[in-house]
This record gives structure tokens, sequence and C-alpha cells, in this order.
């Protein structure tokens, strides 16, 4: 049996290999994706975002438990920071999950970003696809710890959720631009701390400012550690989905996340002709040298790459 | 090769000193390889799970509790039920001299004990791997 066989009998071994093949640039995993595209669709993606330590991991533990529970399959991608330096990288989200490891019906990966910046890594977009051909009723995709603006996870998921903390900052934060405006879930976690309410409230004030629409996302504070108010959690990313899908929205918010993956890709490609156009010959370092005496200017020398491309 | 290797730092058994798996964890981090590092107390059976899902080209164990005849061949024995081969299986901890003889023999590829420069061990990984 071939890969592309195994993986539709669920098999672990090839559904974790494709992953790798895929995060390696192997053209056969493109291949094998291609041709199972057509198979696609059917898993819900949920992103799960929010700050380092915030209790992403837990609570992706402990929603996948809920989740179990109704007999639905679950799959997890979990990205960690690659350091720039030495491209290693230390992924421990699993450390969270061990008790989902021997489920079945579950299946994790820890990804390094390698590079890609955003929150997720370029890969992620492809090991969504390897995750709903395998089967997986729901996938979720944990983030890297976000600051402000990695946002990326929302052009992959269909419903994001937003884990925060008590007492991050005060209500200015709130109204920052970024990442608070891509939740469609608010959670706060670790809620039996001090300050939850206090934070409750913020995000609520902030959200009567949005314009007024048929979703208002709602702010439900859980204690992923205690397991506490995880399946009125699950209920409110549940009724998103519905929200979504009964609307009709959900075809608006895929057909907008794949047209962003399939700018990127093409990107991707352009910068890469790009990029060779300008090492070939040296051409960037004797650019760049001219610059520095002054004797040519960025715009000009931007000039002479682009016009290499039309040759 | 122009991937970064994939390692599995596993805790098997129940001891709580994981010290020495983070020092192996960021040693390797720092080589250049992703780490997926799976927590304290894991059982054989875990840990396989997640080296099978994380597609892992080596899977390190730390123990240091005694348990290492009876958890590190487990290990290797139920990788080989799964009809995984080509996952470099390595452990560490205070293991007694006289138990890396039959350790090895039990497939473990190699033992590293205390005072093992964390160079030894990112050398022997990367002459010994077994994927390309």
């Amino acid at each position: 049996m071939n890969i592309e066989e195994r993986l539709l009998k669920k098999d672990k071994r090839a559904c974790a290999r494709l992953i790798s093949m895929l995060e390696n640039n192997d053209e056969e995993a493109i291949k094998i994706i291609k041709n199972l595209y057509h198979k696609t669709g059917s898993a819900y993606v949920i992103g799960i975002t929010g700050p380092p330590g915030s209790g992403k991991s837990t609570l992706t533990d402990r929603l996948t438990k809920e989740l179990r529970k109704e007999g639905k399959t679950v799959g997890i991608l979990a990205i960690d920071p690659t350091s720039p330096f030495t491209g290693g990288a230390i992924l421990g989200d699993r450390i969270r999950m061990s008790d989902l490891a021997l489920d079945k019906d579950v299946f994790i990966r820890s990804m390094g970003t390698r590079g890609f910046l955003g929150g997720v890594s370029k890969a992620t977009w492809g090991a969504v696809k390897i995750l709903d051909m395998y089967g997986c009723d729901y996938i979720f995709i944990e983030t890297v710890g976000v600051g402000q603006s990695e946002i990326d996870i929302v052009k992959m998921a269909d419903t994001v959720l937003m884990v925060l903390v008590p007492n991050m900052g005060d209500d200015i934060q709130a109204i920052k631009a970024g990442i608070m405006e891509i939740a469609d879930v608010f959670t706060i976690n670790k809620s039996d701390l001090d300050g939850a309410d206090k934070t409750k409230m913020e995000i609520e004030m902030n959200l009567d400012l949005n314009e007024k629409k048929d979703y208002r996302p709602p702010v439900v504070k859980v204690s992923a550690q205690k397991n506490e108010d995880i399946d009125f959690l699950l209920s409110k990313l549940k009724d998103h989905e519905s929200y979504i899908k009964n609307t009709g929205k959900i075809h608006e918010i895929r057909r907008r996340n794949l047209k962003t993956e399939i700018l990127q890709l093409a990107e991707e490609e352009v910068l890469k002709i790009i990029m060779n156009k300008a090492y070939e010959n040296d051409l960037i370092d004797a650019l760049s040298t001219k610059v520095e005496k002054r004797e040519e200017d960025p715009y000009t020398a931007k000039e002479r790459i682009v016009a290499l491309l039309n040759d | 090769m122009d991937r970064p290797i994939r390692v599995l730092v596993a805790k098997p058994g129940l001891d709580g000193h994981d010290r020495g798996a983070k020092v192996i964890a960021r040693a390797l981090r720092d080589a250049g390889m992703e780490v997926i590092y799976t927590g304290l107390r894991q059982t054989p059976e875990q840990i396989v799970a997640a080296a099978i899902q994380e597609d892992v080209d080596v899977v390190a164990m730390s123990l240091l509790s005694g348990a290492h005849n009876h958890l590190f061949p487990k290990v290797v024995n139920l990788l080989r039920g799964e009809g995984v081969d080509d996952v470099l299986v390595l452990g560490g901890g205070v293991i007694p001299e006289d138990d890396i003889p039959s350790l090895i023999e039990s497939g473990v590829e190699a033992i590293f004990t205390p005072g093992t420069p964390t160079k030894d061990v990112i050398n022997f990984i990367n002459t010994n791997i077994k994927r390309k």
C-alpha cells in the first residue's frame, strides 16, 4: 500500500510521514495533496491563539476531551517557535496533552515555525488538509504564544478562539488593533485568579463599540487547569460554527482564507524567481556597493532587478 | 541533510528529575534540531505513540529511577511491534556500567551516563541517523 492509500485507511504513521514530507518541501507530498484535495472540506478548523503561558495547550487538551465524549475525531497542530539562529526548536505543547497520546481518534503533531512569522508555520496550511483527509472531524491549530499582531491564524481557521488571562494590562490593551480584532470567541483562562471579571468587562466594553452585527463574540471565563466551564466554552465555539454554517458565512470565510493561501503560494514562487535573479552573478552585491557609494539609489537598483524578470 | 532532525525527548518511569532531559533538549535545539519534549512520567506506550505521530528520527529517553532495564527495551519492542525500524533509540541517566551491554543488546543504540558532554550526544545522532 502506498502512503496515499494508507492515509485514507487512517494509518497514523502515513499521516505523520506526509506532514514531515510537506514540512520538508517534498514534491511527492504536494502531489498527494493535489490528488486528494477534492476529499477535504469536511473538517471544522478552530484556531487557538493567545499570549505565551495563557494556557492554550491545556485548553486544547480539555476541549479535545469534551469533543471525544461526543465521539468526534480530533487533530491537533501545535506550533512553537523555531530559533532564527540555529533552526532548532523546543516543541513543548504535548506536555499538556499526555493523556491524549494513546487515544486512537486523536492525532497530535508539533510543528516549528521554521522561519515563518505570524504565529503559525508555512506547512500548517497543508497539514490541515492532510488531517482533513485522514478523517478528523475537528482540527485545532494552536499558534505560538502571540503578542499583538500575529494574526495569520485567522487566515486558516473557521473559528478563532482568543485565550486571555486576567491582569494582562489596562483597558487600553483591549481597544488596540490587531489580535483583539480577530477573535470569534474570547476566553479568559485562569479565571480563578483575581481580576478575571475586570478583564471580561474590559473586553465586553470594547465589543460594545463594534458596529452592530448579528453575531457578537462571547467572552467566557474558564479554568483549564481545574477543568471548569470547558463544556460551556465548547458550546460557544459550536454556536459560532452553527452561525457561520446556517448563514452560509462559512463559504465566505473559507474563500477569503483560500485566497490568502493561493496568493501566499504564488508569492513564494515569485519571490524565489526574484531572489535567483538578484543573486545571479552577485548582482545584489554589486548593486548594494553602488548604492552605498551613492552612485545609485535604492529605487533605481530595485528597478534593475525587476527589469530582469521580464527577460 | 536540508531538514531539521526531529528528536523526541522523553522521561519514562516515575522519577521527577528532568534537569538532564532539559539540558539535552536545549543542547539539541542549539544544534539545529526540532526537539519534542513529552514531559514527565510517560509510559512506554505514550512515548511510542508520540514518536509515531511526531515522525521523529530519534527517541531519547532519560531515566533516573533505576527502571531502565525494564522500560528502555519495552520502548524498543513497542516501536518494532508498530513496524518502526528507522528510529534511533537512545538512553541516558544514572545507568550502571554493568547494565549497558544488555540494553545495547535489546536494541537501544547508545547509553549516555552522567558527565557525557552534550557534544558527544549531538555527534552520535548526526552520525547514526537512519533516515536521510
